[in-house]
């Protein structure tokens, strides 16, 4: 009877979670849809039209030393962006280590370049948390966090992608959005590097990017 | 909570078969694992990565369901996958299926064991020890080598292959 029913239970949170993922994905096409629309745009945009919408948006945020930090942290410098959290077992350690590489190759071709890790788990990662982590990349780091609310607003600004995904024992991880941004001293987006994209690749783009700024 | 991890690890190490190793490779009945390595974690960093490689040379298929660690307070097993430009990972409740003469390899950018609550950072040259349980041939204490945090592999074996 027990056994019966905890079956029944059990199929039902399986039923429950097979809904919900065919939700998640459903979700998710419509957006990439939507980001490439955007970013297709944005393309055509920036060549002909001059500044484009893509990367713009209204936040109020806080860097790991306590300062505040808002949309004008892209003004002034060319920066990478990238989206993260510090419970991420292995595209965020890879890419932080990727970036780290990155900057120590460039060394002093890249003393303009600013580099920001903003966390998309805003509840776990407090700005001291970001701090230690992102730093460990290089002093170009800066990380950055905020109210629920706030890291909403600039992953929408970037089309980033996140969400929670729960494991067992009250814990969660998070999908996101696993691509480094490359925004010039105007704060326009200039284009992506891929997770795990080839070193030399990269190291071309940030180049690019450091003449055009 | 905590107690009832430490238990059902204390039970896992008791009746851990011993394990043979030679070339690198842990043999537990018909299931050899190789290369394993773990990686190295970022400071504040709760959870690492572990993998290695399963093959299952008998003639039935067998199942690994679930792994511990005096490392951390839960050890998962988990699958990441990239989805376009988004990460996406999963726990795999009902383990990873090793097929009658197949291989089954856990590496960065799939299948992997998941470290949650780590007691300390993974430090690279050090080793994490972890306790694999199979469906059929049982547990064992395996260790894996810290490497670098976005090492790829394990340094092969000479002559790992072949048995
Ligand atoms: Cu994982």
């Amino acid at each position: 009877m027990t056994a019966t029913r905890g079956i029944e239970m059990a199929l039902h949170t399986i039923r429950t979670w097979l809904w919900i993922s065919v939700i998640a994905l459903a979700v998710t096409v419509g957006a990439a849809a939507l980001l490439l629309r955007q970013q297709g745009t944005t393309a055509v945009a920036s060549t002909s039209t001059g500044p484009s919408t893509f990367g713009k948006g209204s936040y109020e945020l806080v860097d790991h030393r306590g300062d505040a930090m808002d949309e004008t942290m892209f003004i002034g410098q060319p920066s990478v962006l990238f989206f993260g959290f510090t419970h991420c077992p292995e595209v965020c350690p890879t890419t932080m280590a990727e970036m780290a590489s990155w900057f120590e190759t460039l060394g002093p071709e890249a003393q303009d370049l600013r580099a920001y890790f903003v966390t998309v788990d805003p509840e776990r990662d407090t700005p001291e948390i970001v701090g230690e982590y992102a730093s460990w990349a290089g002093e170009q780091m800066t990380g950055v966090t905020g109210t629920p609310e706030e890291i909403a607003k600039i992953a929408k600004a970037w089309g980033v992608y996140y969400e929670k995904v729960p494991l067992e024992g009250d814990d969660y991880t998070m999908d996101h959005t696993a691509s480094v941004y490359l925004i010039d001293d105007k704060g326009e987006f200039q284009g992506t590097v891929a997770y795990r994209e080839d070193k030399d690749t990269a190291l071309g783009k940030l180049r690019n990017l450091l003449a055009k700024s | 909570m905590t107690r009832l991890i430490q238990a059902a690890f204390a039970a896992a190490v008791l009746f851990a078969t011993p394990a043979l190793a030679h070339n690198g490779v842990v043999h537990l009945g018909p299931i050899d694992i190789s290369l394993p390595f773990a990686r190295a974690t970022l400071p504040n960093a709760p959870v690492g990565g572990g993998f290695l490689t399963i093959e299952n040379t008998g003639a039935e298929a067998d199942r690994l369901i679930s792994a511990s660690s005096p490392a951390a307070a839960e050890v998962q097993l988990h699958e990441m996958a990239m989805d376009g430009e988004v990460m996406r990972m999963r726990q795999l409740e009902d383990g990873i299926e090793i097929p009658a003469g197949g291989t089954v390899t856990l590496e960065p950018g799939g299948l992997h064991i998941m470290f949650m609550g780590l007691r300390e950072p993974f430090v690279e040259g050090e080793e994490v020890p972890v306790t694999l349980t199979f469906e059929q041939a049982g547990s064992v204490e395996i260790k894996l080598p810290v490497l670098a945090v976005a090492a790829d592999a394990a340094p092969a074996h000479d002559g790992h292959q072949g048995h």
